[in-house]
Order: C-alpha cells, then structure tokens, then sequence
C-alpha cells in the first residue's frame, strides 16, 4: 500500500545518557522491509530509544548521535513530521470516533476516495463491513488490526513497534505477529520493534540487539 | 453511621436549595400569609413587567453569562492544545490555584481601576499617545451593555475552568494519545483540539454549566462592574428584596422565578450551541487536515490565557498602588507619594469583620470537609463510584444563588429560625461543600487501595488505618480541599448579606458595599484584604505538609 518506500532507517552512535551516564548505545541500519528487534528487560532503556527516534525524548535525558531516514536528518523535525508511524501496547483507538473515524482519521487529508481506501483496509485483516462500530465494542485483537491499518493508511516511512503483543492472549499474539510483520515486509518499511518476548524477536526474523 | 453520610449531605444539599425555591415559587403568585399574600394572583408578574428596563436587564444578564462563559472555555481550550509542555504551561498551571482563590468582587474591583477612564491603563497611553490630559469622558467600567462584567466575569472563570481540566485530563492518557496523533503528521496543536478535546468536554460539562448559572446570575461582580439604570436582572431582584415597601416582596419573587428561567434559558443555549459544534467538527475530525491553522491558533492559545493571567495580576497590583496612593493628578501613572493613612484609618473597622470572616469560613469549611471526608471514606468501602448523585452535588452550584436564597431566608423563619451567624455559617457551608467534594474527590479515589490492605493485612482495625494511612497519605490534598474550601467562603457575598439579613459583616460584604460609595483608596484597602486572605490559607496548605516532613511523593504520583 506504500509503495515509495525504499529508505533505510539509520542509527549512527546513537547514545543515550540520563543523568550523566549512558543508558544505552547503537549504531545500525534497518534496511527497507526488514525488522530490527531491540531486547532487553524492563529499566534497560528501548523505550527511550523509541521515544528519540520518534521525536519525544523526555528533556531529562541528553542524546547524541544520528538519526537518519534516507539521506534526511530525522533529528531536525518535529514528531509529526519524521513521518514514523507508532504501535503501543494499546490500540488507543479513539473512544469519540468510529473504526470508519479512526481509520479517517489516519489517511492524507487528499487521499483519493476514502471510503474505498478504509473499506480495503478493513477487508485486508478479515473486518470488512465494520465501518461504523464504536472501538469499544471490537475484541482486543479487532482493535489492534484497526489500530494496524490506521497506522499503513497513514503511509509512514518507518514504523516503531512497543511491545505491540504484549497485552494479547498467546493465540491471538502468534496471529497478529504473522499480520504485523507481513504487512509491513509488504509495503517495505524499516521497523525498530523493542520487546522483552523472544518470540517476538524470532518471528520478526531480523537482526537483534540485545540491551542491558 | 457512616453509610447514612452520603443521604444526609444530599439531603443537606437538596432540601436547602428546594426549600429556598419553594418559598420563592410561592409569593412570585401572590402567596405568602405573612405578609398578607392569601391568594394566588398574576398581580406580582404584573408589577415586574411594567418595570422600565426590564428586558435589557434580562438581555444583559443572559449575553454576559454566555458570552463570558464562551470566552473562558475558549480561551482555556486553546492554551491547553497550544501549551503543552512549555515553560509557559508550567508557569501559568502554578499561577491557576492562587487566581482561582481571589475572590470575585476583589478581581472585579481591580479590573475596574485598570480600565476606568483614569484607570491604569488609561493613564498608561496618556498624555502620549492619547493626547488626554483630564481622563476621558467615557463609560467604560458599568458599560451598557454588561461588556466590562462580561470581561471581568472571563478573568475569574478561566482559572476555574483551567483547574477542572487539568483534573479530569490525567484520565484520558492524553500523553499516550498525543504522540499517536503527532505520529500520525498532526501538528501538536491541532492534535490536542481532535484527540483530547472531544474527550475531555463531556468531563468537563457540569463545571462549565456551573460557570453559566453563576455568570447570568452574579450580584457583587455585577453591583461593582455591570450596567446601571437598569442594572442586570439578578442586581435588581436584591434591590426590590430589600426594598423598604414590603409588598415589592411578591414581584422581587416574580423576579427571582424569571432570573431562574434566564439561567435556564441561558444552559439551553449553551446546549443546543453544543450540538451545533458536535455537528459542524464531526468532518473536521477525520478529514485528515493536519497542520492548517495550527500557527494561528497556538498564538491565539498562548496569548490568551497569558493575558487574561497578566490582566487578573494588574488588577490586583492596581489594588495594592491604590490602596497606598497618596496625592496623585490624572495622567501620571504613579502616584506623587506613597502613603499608609488609609491602612492606618481601615485597620480599627477591619478587626471585627476579619474575626467574622475566619469564624465563617473555620466553621462552614469544618463542617464540610467532615461530611466530605465521611462520604468519600464510605464511598470507598462500599466500593461506590457516584456518577448520577454528582448532578445532586452541583445542584446548588446549579440553581442560581439569587432564585433560591430569599425563600430560604422564608422558609427558615417559618421554622422559627432567625436570620443570624449560624444561618450564615450553614449557607456558606452549602456552597462550601461542592467544591470541597471536587476538590478532593479524585485524590481519594486514586489513592491505591494496596496500601490499606497491606494495613489491613498487618493487623490494624480499617478505622485505625483510616487514621494511621489514609489521612497521613493525603494530608496534601486534604489541605488543598480545605484551602479551596475556605476561599470559596470568604468569597460569599449574597448568602452572607441575605441569611444575615445585613446584620452579619465580613470583609467581602464591607468591600461591596464600599463600590457605590467610589472612595478608590479605601476600596483598596478592603479588596486588598479580601484577596489576601484565602492566600493565608493556601500558602498554610503548601507549607504544612513539608514542615511535618511528609512528602507528597503519593499526591503526584
């Protein structure tokens, strides 16, 4: 669905201290399509890690290093305009919106024919028809696939996974692990995904950093 | 005991409110024995619409409660999306609590001297630019139109509104939601108006109608900054009350019943404007627009509620310089000299009102915070959570003061009871009590239940944790409630003139009376005093629990 994308996101001796000490070191390429895993145990810092790159460092901690998608310095831009897309551990499908709104709520203001775009979308994760359903009323799993396409229909040039599994019941997390990463080799963007699970880590089926 | 709390402060706070309006509805048809109203007649309503002026009063009160009500939220609404994170955000947000606790007739008397035609700000722009070398000839301060009231009226609600926000936002995960959005492309800004508002106005609705029914029907901010000949409606309803002809009783009753279908009136307006944004932003939401008009509007945002913050700190240095003037000519902006002869004259006539003042507010605050505490302890351990009695709660809030307190003052002494101290006290007690349960209600709840049953666990009677756990846990926010508490207290100007029947003075009462007599530096004085002094009661609620040494680690969490 994104089919520009061909840039390498890239970390070059990134380092993060808080409080005079470093919290964590990386230098990496993620190339187009692949998933870079980030692990370590709580404390470690791959939240802080996410946070720098998509542009919401806490002023207590002090960075260094580049962050580059492409040849652009990501680091100059604010959050909303590094165009990394994010995947928390919640949905965080907007209550005041339907699934239709959340999806509308994703795409390019001159996206052509919306409608078509997010009934696509819908279909693609086996929820077709489910455009005007209030987000409370989907299953845990239901919410994280819209919370999914919400993210594509944005069309990111990366995209941040935290956690995204975590939350899941273990049948639900082998499927959704297989639809995440899929979606995302398909449309071709670099992903950072940190996680504690080593099952995550083997199904993204890239390179591991481990933290801590 | 403590499950008939919770009956008992409704019923404290039901009864008042439909007494007060009963012995209102009553004479407004021409019934009251007392005064020899034996029939039910239309004569009363008769009277009040061959009143001159009435429906500009009506006029004004109703646009200056809306339009006052408009601009503080709007003004609120902008500065949260605009300043999240910033230094301004952080300094304004420590600014809101102090503003919130200066009484209304204080910041209105201070807006008066700013804006007056030899105001400061008058004096400001002359003789150059303006070329002015006598003030002006202009009425500015008690417009026609209500727009002096209706600014004034903005500087006292936007802290309030601003206080209400920041305490329900922290349930709407708006951190996490805001990175989402700002990930997604928005603009910070814009981000705020389409992932948080729309989540944050239902929270907020009941305070923001509580503004209105207090912003149409206001007595001492509109006595000090509203329209004269005619004066808004709520300002002319005290003058028939307290005329000396007792049968303008029965159409001051008539009045009171209209004052409360303006206010009425005016939440159905504010109601349906509602439902015309609701409609109007739905496409606005998921249209995908992403940055346009975000500069304007974090601008508007920032700048707003700086200004009206900076207008309320003016006003009150304006107090302060005036309150110390000695001889000082029109276009000079500060005074030739400065003086204490008008402290030094005040301080014999400030004693006994003072005293009167801290008796109120102790004792109306004490029995509040009782009730308060006693309800929300036994709302915990019935495992409660109130949704439907929090309308019952802002029913006095609600109901204009002006509509019900005469017929209170009726029905009290249909019981026998006297206009006196304690039914002053039990007045205050009732507007007291709302913001004491608002104030402390979410700090409560939000204390994590583990560690009373670690207490619990360890041997210790649920009543001994009570006091060995809960309290020491929440002393800061108990402090803050009881702060908040005697503020609004201190403030009181119409349950402490009318269930005083005038006999009962504290400072608040003695400053608005002063407003028709015009002497500024004396003004100063008094107003000076009553804003000074929920402060005491503040700095005591900030500094108390670090000088027992108990952090407030559990406060923020």
């Amino acid at each position: 669905m994104n089919d520009a994308a061909t840039e390498s996101l890239t970390l070059e001796k990134v380092c993060i201290r808080l409080a005079g000490q470093a919290l964590l070191q990386v230098n990496t390429r993620i190339a187009p399509g692949e998933v870079l895993t980030v692990m370590g145990p709580s404390g470690s810092g791959k939240s802080t890690l996410l946070a720098f790159v998509a542009g919401f460092l806490d002023s207590a901690f002090d960075a260094q290093g580049q962050v580059r998608l492409g040849e652009q310095n990501l680091l100059a831009l604010p959050a909303e305009q590094r165009g990394i897309g994010l995947l928390f551990q919640d949905p965080l499908l907007f209550p005041h919106l339907s699934v239709a709104g959340n999806l509308r709520f994703g795409l390019p203001r001159h996206a052509p024919d919306k409608h078509r775009q997010i009934a696509q979308a819908l279909e693609q994760v086996g929820l077709a028809g489910f455009e005007n359903r209030d987000p409370a009323t989907l299953s845990g799993g239901q919410q994280a696939r819209v919370a999914l396409m919400r993210l594509l229909l944005s069309q990111p040039r990366a995209v941040l996974l935290d956690e995204p599994f975590s939350k899941l019941d273990t049948a639900l997390r082998q499927e959704m692990r297989a639809l995440v990463f899929g979606q995302l080799r398909e449309a071709g963007l670099p992903t950072l995904l940190v996680t504690h699970d080593e099952a995550d880590a083997a199904a993204a089926g890239g390179p591991i950093i481990a933290l801590g | 005991m403590l499950r008939y709390v919770p009956v008992l402060m409704i019923a404290l706070l039901v009864i008042p409110v439909t007494a007060g309006l009963g012995m209102v509805l009553l004479p407004a048809f021409g019934y009251l024995p007392v005064l020899g109203g034996e029939q039910l007649s239309l004569a009363p309503w008769q009277a009040l619409f061959s009143q001159p002026g009435l429906w500009r009063s009506v006029a004004v009160s109703f646009s200056s409660g809306l339009a006052s009500t408009a601009l503080a939220l709007l003004v609120v609404v902008l500065f949260l999306a605009a300043s999240q994170g910033t230094l301004l955000d952080r300094s304004l947000r420590r600014l809101v609590s102090p503003l919130l606790a200066i009484p209304h007739a204080a910041v209105a008397f201070g807006f008066a001297f700013l804006i007056a035609p030899s105001g400061l700000m008058a004096r400001l722009i002359s003789p150059w630019p303006s070329g002015w070398q006598s003030p002006p000839d202009a009425l500015i301060v008690n417009d026609p139109w209500g727009l002096a009231l209706t600014f004034g009226l903005v500087l006292k609600e936007a802290p309030f509104l601003l206080l209400m926000s920041l305490a329900a936002l922290p349930q709407l995960q708006a951190d996490k939601r805001l990175q989402l959005a700002r990930s997604l492309g928005y603009a910070p800004t814009i981000a705020w108006l389409k992932v948080i508002l729309p989540a944050l106005y239902p929270l907020i609705r009941l305070p923001v109608y509580a503004v209105i029914a207090y912003a149409t029907s206001v007595v001492d901010m509109a006595l000090i900054l509203g329209p004269r000949l005619p004066s808004t409606l709520s300002v002319s309803i005290l003058g028939w009350f307290n005329d000396p002809d007792i049968t303008r009783r029965f159409m001051a009753s008539a009045a009171a019943v209209l004052q409360l279908g303006v206010t009425l009136a005016a939440l159905i307006s504010w109601w349906l404007l509602e439902q015309l944004v609701r409609r109007f932003s739905r496409h606005w939401l998921t249209n995908g627009s992403r940055r346009r008009g975000a500069a304007t509007l974090t601008v508007a945002g920032r700048g707003g509620l700086a200004l009206t913050s900076l207008t309320a700190l003016a006003a009150l240095l304006g107090l302060a310089l005036f309150s110390v003037a000695g001889f000082w000519r029109f276009p000079e902006f500060l005074p030739q000299s400065l003086v204490l002869d008008h402290w030094q004259r005040s301080a014999a006539m400030l004693a006994a009102p003072l005293v009167t003042t801290g008796v109120i507010a102790l004792v109306a605050t004490g029995l509040a915070t009782l009730l308060v505490v006693a309800a929300l302890e036994n709302e915990q351990r019935q495992h409660l959570h109130p949704r439907r009695a929090l309308w019952l709660l802002y029913l006095p809030l609600l109901v204009p003061q002006i509509a019900f307190l005469f017929g209170l003052v009726v029905a009290a002494e249909q019981i026998g009871v006297r206009p006196q101290l304690l039914l002053v006290v039990a007045g205050h007690a009732l507007f007291v009590l709302p913001y004491v349960y608002l104030s402390l209600g979410e700090s409560y709840r939000r204390l994590d239940p583990r560690w009373l049953q670690v207490a619990q666990s360890l041997g210790i009677s649920r009543n001994r944790a009570f006091w060995k756990v809960r309290l020491p846990l929440l002393l800061a926010p108990l402090l803050t409630a009881v702060a908040v508490g005697l503020a609004v207290s201190i403030g009181q100007y119409l349950p402490t003139q009318l269930l005083g029947a005038g006999r009962v003075t504290t400072v608040t009462t003695e400053a608005v009376a002063l407003a028709s007599g015009g002497n500024r530096r004396l003004i100063g004085v008094w107003a000076l005093v009553q804003a000074g002094l929920p402060l005491i009661g503040f700095i005591i609620a900030l500094a108390l629990p670090r000088w027992l040494g108990v952090t407030q680690r559990e406060s923020n969490r």
